[in-house]
């Protein structure tokens, strides 16, 4: 179908970036707070004005400059972006209400170069939910990664120094090395970079080992994704304040990586050429790998965010794995995982900021009896904890469970095994922490038997989160029929 | 056409030319004072000068200037060849204004360099700048 | 009016200059509001120039009514509309933005400095619309010798690199003159495209064969090519502040504008590419310039130094792709001309604002900045990002069709060589970055760590700085958006149809 003329893609764009003078010169912080509010739910709302025509299977179009008659800079919604954005864009008013509660209470410097970036990195994120073509999205995937520099080394210190000399190592090198020449040499051969339905790849003659080494320098490429080995940039931008791991490196930054993989698989090799190369198969066992082994590290970490950070990668893995079956049980996962994870994921942050906020605690061996003292938000953790780990009610087990499915769909025994395993390394790495948080003596219990919450502002939009997970378990939709929507328009019926 | 170009290259005053432009150019890389450097520029430019003006020469011509050209005789044909080619001067002209122009511009500005470091030697003027 | 834009862009400054020299004898103030007008009159003639070109294609210009061969030709087509643009606007620019560097660099020389700046610009814009080989020599050396007097007009060490970079840059010119010599012999014409139309008949002449080799060794002499890029980091490192605005983005550019000209428009493409084989060993030599110039400005401390050995890495950028021999190639390099005199231009305006903040040279010198200069430092952060080569910022664009073209010589070398040089640019600047943000600024040097997050009062540039420095780096942004139309619209014509 063809795609219709709209500039809501624009609008919704380029919403976050309207707000960034308005930040910088704004005296008071309740205004710059105000415009932070107002500027999300705008975009939010934005976002939202498109769901309607996209459910109707419509795709919208905006093209921003060409570059060349076959390229161009191009915004396109279609239900896999829409997806990503609405996500996003939630998640986004959310963090700023939690933002202000965190940020407030530990009396962070330079809060209006926090927020500013903060909107910057929106901008990027949306912008590549909503790339027409493989261009665009490079464009804003590398702007994302050089918004988020400044809030992952928000502290300023040695150890953000050092953290953030990693992170744009990992990233824009990655991106450079890999990304670049793997695009070029695409387009040289295909003279095309719009995402297809079934990709654009076939074809044209691409010898397959170069086409294994495309795909290979396309998915290291998107290092964001966080698949091993190009990982250790994930609990390194562990440092960034609470709210920034929260959003960017649950939900914006990572997702980035992993929608972008989906796309290249999706959009740019198209699912039946990949699996008539089998070439998807390396993809799901790298992914598998990375699956168990970031749940085995996750294991051993102390510091929750760590903890957090290889939880995350590997949750990711699962999204990699799901699109590399190419089923449409496990497309469907994969695209549904993204809004899963990233709630319940979001939630488990927020949790871990509020601790941090609360009482300056960071590892988990100093949380015994902490349930005592902040029911609400450990009450919180378990929810995300259960969404992560896919058990019901939560949020998670729908994506997981479209998994599994995926995997018999597919014939895979092996990556049935994967998830069950993961799962249960999933539960054994975040159930003691809420048991031990609960339930322990009084000798073992590190906090007064007193209840002790952060500020309304943090507490607030954890709750929301949590209860959007639980939500998410009963009513899926509207995640649950863009995700098949896609699925549709890639393998058809 | 080809062969008798090479034909030409090979000839003396070419050969000439390639000789003091050698030894100009020796003398800008390898002298360390800077008046050698200078001397050498000014062998340089002016070898190829004379590159220019030799391309004029050719045999049994005369200069440039056209005898009676006044009157009804100005209106005759003229034959090429029996005069020098005069563009090749006119453009040394200009060139050797421009040799000049250089020259004067190497020669205050190692003025200023002699006022500064009291000597025209590169290698001491790069040794005080090390201290520095 | 119209028909004169190509003689108004030159002869405008040529006026103004000698207006310029003598308002320093009578007073000072005047001078720059000359400056300013002249150079402004001659940007607006060729952005219109530049619209008439797009518009026609071509314009011929005969200087006092003489037709060519006998008078000297003006001639202004896609390739150097683009290129008198960039060298018009890079002059304007540095000089609104020079003005108090002037002021306190050379309060008493001010006529002189002001006449020597124009000449400069006009030297550089004639060479770009000459359409005759032995005028494009005399505009050289009208442009080199104020150069070199730009640089060396403060005594300091300055005048060493000077006397140093102009015995090079003699050399490197009577080269181009010599080879034009050459070109004489076997053609008998100085005019370019007369010179062309020989080109068929000739390509087997040894002369002909002689003067490429010699004007091509001459231009890269000129150019700072590597290997003979030895003088340009310290001639540029030492030159002050408003000279440098004007010479590093301009001078590499235009030379390497000269040498696309000499070999698409006097030795024409079938001539250059194929009847002389030089391209392959040309290109790994840009190969090797890259990877080298790019090693040794990550080796630098001085930060002005580091950026010197950048421009050595991109005029390897523009050679190479040049050489490649195809169209995505030399677009990137027509491209890069424009885009690398901006970024320069940038980088070099930074750092005119940081030697007035800060003391010394050296990256370690420029703790704090961030927070010092805000401002300042965002719109560095652009340059720096566009060297580096980030979307959307013109850098990226450029380096995207260098890029194409090498992938579609098949050399994957000069692909490589350029993605090792984006990393490497990468590093250089964000270990600016690094120290510019996580160190606190010190007035006294290394207090606590702990916490430097103490408010440093924000001191910045000027605006009279600051304005000219942000139309630069905000136009690297716009540029690398209508990168599209500049390539479709202008580019795309500059290139001869016979190469694909």
């Amino acid at each position: 179908m063809e795609p219709l003329f709209s500039i809501g893609p624009i609008l919704a764009v380029l919403t976050p970036v309207a707000a960034v003078p308005v930040l910088i010169s704004s005296k008071n912080e309740n205004v710059r707070e105000g415009w932070t509010f107002l500027a999300a739910g705008a975009l939010f709302l934005m976002v939202v004005s498109m769901l309607p025509s996209i459910l109707e299977g419509a795709r919208l179009e905006f093209v921003i400059a060409t570059l060349t008659p076959s390229l161009a800079i191009k915004l396109t919604v279609d239900a896999l972006g829409m997806l990503f954005a609405l996500v996003a864009s939630f998640l986004w008013i959310v963090t700023s209400a939690y933002s202000i509660g965190y940020m407030r209470t530990l009396k962070e410097h330079s809060q209006t170069r926090y927020y500013s970036f903060f909107a910057l990195s929106l901008f990027a994120t949306i912008g590549v939910a909503f790339s027409g073509n493989f261009f665009t999205m490079y464009l804003f995937y590398e702007l994302l990664s050089l918004a988020t520099y400044p809030l992952v080394t928000h502290h300023q210190d040695k150890e953000a120094r050092s953290s953030g000399r990693k992170y744009l190592f990992y990233i824009l090198g990655s991106s450079i090395a890999f990304l670049i020449p793997a695009m070029l040499i695409t387009y040289a051969y295909t003279g095309t970079l719009d995402f297809g339905s079934q990709g654009f790849m076939a074809g044209h003659g691409i010898p397959p080992k170069l086409l294994l080494l495309l795909l290979g320098m396309f998915i290291f490429g998107f290092a964001k994704c966080g698949i091993m080995p190009f990982h250790s940039w994930l609990p390194a931008a562990m440092v960034a304040p609470t709210p920034v791991s929260a959003l960017l490196h649950a939900v914006a930054v990572v997702k980035v990586g992993v929608f972008c993989v989906i796309r290249v698989i999706t959009g740019v090799f198209g699912t039946d050429f990949l699996s008539s190369l089998q070439y998807n198969s390396y993809l799901a066992y790298l992914a598998a790998f990375t699956i168990l082994a970031a749940s085995l590290i996750a294991l051993s970490q102390d510091n929750l965010k760590r903890r957090l950070a290889f939880s995350t990668i590997g949750q990711l893995s699962y999204i990699i794995l799901g699109a590399a079956l190419l089923t449409r049980y496990s497309l469907t996962a994969s695209m549904l995982h993204i809004a899963m994870h990233a709630f319940g994921k979001i939630t488990l942050f927020f949790c871990a900021g509020a601790i941090f906020a609360a009482s300056g605690i960071k590892n988990i061996s100093r949380m015994v009896g902490i349930g005592k003292r902040m029911p609400w938000t450990m009450g919180a953790f378990l929810v995300g904890s259960l969404s992560v780990i896919g058990l019901p009610p939560a949020g998670g087990l729908i994506s997981k469970w479209f998994l599994v499915l995926g995997t018999l769909e597919s014939d895979q025994i092996f990556f049935l095994f994967v998830l069950l395993a993961s799962s249960l390394l999933n539960a054994a790495y975040f159930l003691p922490i809420v048991y031990r948080a609960f339930f322990c003596s009084e000798e073992e219990s590190q906090f007064e038997n007193k209840v002790d919450e952060v500020p309304a502002w943090c507490l607030g939009p954890i709750m929301v989160t949590a209860t959007a997970s639980l939500i998410l378990f009963f009513y899926p939709q509207p995640f649950l029929r863009l995700a098949r929507q896609a699925v549709q328009t890639i393998l058809g019926g | 056409m080809g062969e008798i170009l090479d034909f030409i290259i090979a000839k003396s005053n070419y050969w000439s030319y390639v000789v003091l432009m050698m030894i100009g150019l020796y003398a800008m890389i390898s002298r360390q004072n800077y008046v050698r450097k200078i001397i050498g520029m000014s062998i340089f430019q002016t070898a190829v000068i004379l590159f220019y003006v030799s391309t004029a020469v050719k045999e049994k011509a005369v200069i440039p200037i056209i005898a009676h050209g006044h009157g009804e005789e100005a209106n005759a044909a003229i034959e090429a060849s029996q005069y020098i080619n005069p563009l090749p001067h006119v453009l040394m002209l200009t060139a050797i204004v421009v040799g000049v122009a250089t020259l004067g511009v190497a020669l205050s500005l190692a003025i200023r360099v002699y006022q500064k470091y009291g000597t025209l030697e590169e290698n001491e003027i790069n040794d005080m700048i090390r201290e520095q | 009016m119209s028909q004169h834009y190509p003689a108004l862009i030159i002869v405008v400054p040529l006026l103004a200059a000698l207006a310029a020299a003598a308002a320093g004898w009578i007073n000072k103030r005047y001078c720059f509001p000359i400056a300013v007008a002249s150079l402004a009159a001659s940007f607006v003639s060729s952005v219109f120039l530049l619209g008439r070109v797009i518009r026609v294609k071509e314009v011929i210009y005969e200087m006092a009514g003489w037709t060519a061969p006998i008078g000297i030709v003006y001639r202004v087509d896609a390739l150097n509309g683009l290129v008198i643009v960039v060298v018009t606007a890079v002059a304007l620019v540095n000089l609104i933005y020079s003005k108090s560097a002037i002021e306190e660099d050379f309060p008493d020389k001010m006529g002189t400095y002001y006449a020597l700046y124009i000449l400069f610009a006009t030297g550089l814009a004639g060479m770009v619309v000459t359409g005759d080989a032995f005028n494009l020599y005399v505009l050289m050396e009208i442009a080199s010798l104020t150069g070199y007097s730009l640089m060396g007009l403060r005594r300091d060490r300055a005048t060493v690199s000077a006397l140093n970079y102009l015995i090079v840059g003699t050399i490197g010119a009577t080269f181009y003159l010599l080879g034009v010599g050459y070109i004489y012999i076997a053609t008998g014409t100085l005019n370019m495209a007369e010179i062309a139309s020989f080109m068929s008949q000739m390509s087997d002449s040894g002369s002909i064969r002689m003067a490429f080799v010699i004007c091509l060794a001459g231009l890269f002499i000129k150019m700072a090519f590597f290997p003979l890029h030895g003088w340009l980091p310290n001639a540029y490192t030492y030159t002050p502040t408003a000279s440098i605005g004007l010479i590093a983005p301009l001078t590499t550019k235009v030379t390497v504008y000269i040498m696309i000209r000499m070999a698409l428009s006097v030795f024409t493409p079938e001539f250059s590419f194929k009847t002389i084989e030089l391209s392959g060993a040309i290109v790994w030599l840009a190969i090797i310039g890259i990877v080298a110039g790019s090693c040794m400005a990550l080796a630098q401390k001085n930060f002005k130094k580091m950026f010197t050995y950048i421009i050595v890495a991109e005029v390897g950028y523009m050679v190479g792709g040049f050489w490649l021999g195809n169209r995505a190639g030399i677009s990137g390099s027509v491209l890069h001309i424009a885009n690398d005199a901006l970024m320069t231009l940038a980088l070099f305006m930074a750092a005119g604002i940081f030697a007035r903040k800060i003391k010394g040279e050296e990256i370690s010198d420029m703790q704090g900045l961030f927070r010092k200069m805000p401002w300042t430092m965002a719109a560095f952060v652009l340059g720096g990002l566009s060297i580096i080569g980030v979307p959307p910022t013109c850098g990226f664009f450029s380096k995207w069709y260098l890029i194409s073209g090498g992938i579609e010589a098949g050399n994957y070398y000069f692909v490589g060589a350029l993605l090792f040089s984006s990393l490497i640019n990468a590093v250089l600047f964000f270990r600016i970055f690094e120290v510019a943000y996580f160190e606190p600024f010190s007035e006294s040097h290394g207090h606590d760590h702990s916490h430097g997050h103490e408010a440093v009062a924000v001191e910045e540039a000027p605006l009279g700085m600051l304005i000219p420095f942000y139309v630069v780096a905000i136009s690297l942004v716009i540029l690398g958006i209508f990168s599209g139309d500049l390539i479709t619209k202008i580019i795309y014509f500059a290139i001869p149809a016979g190469i694909v």
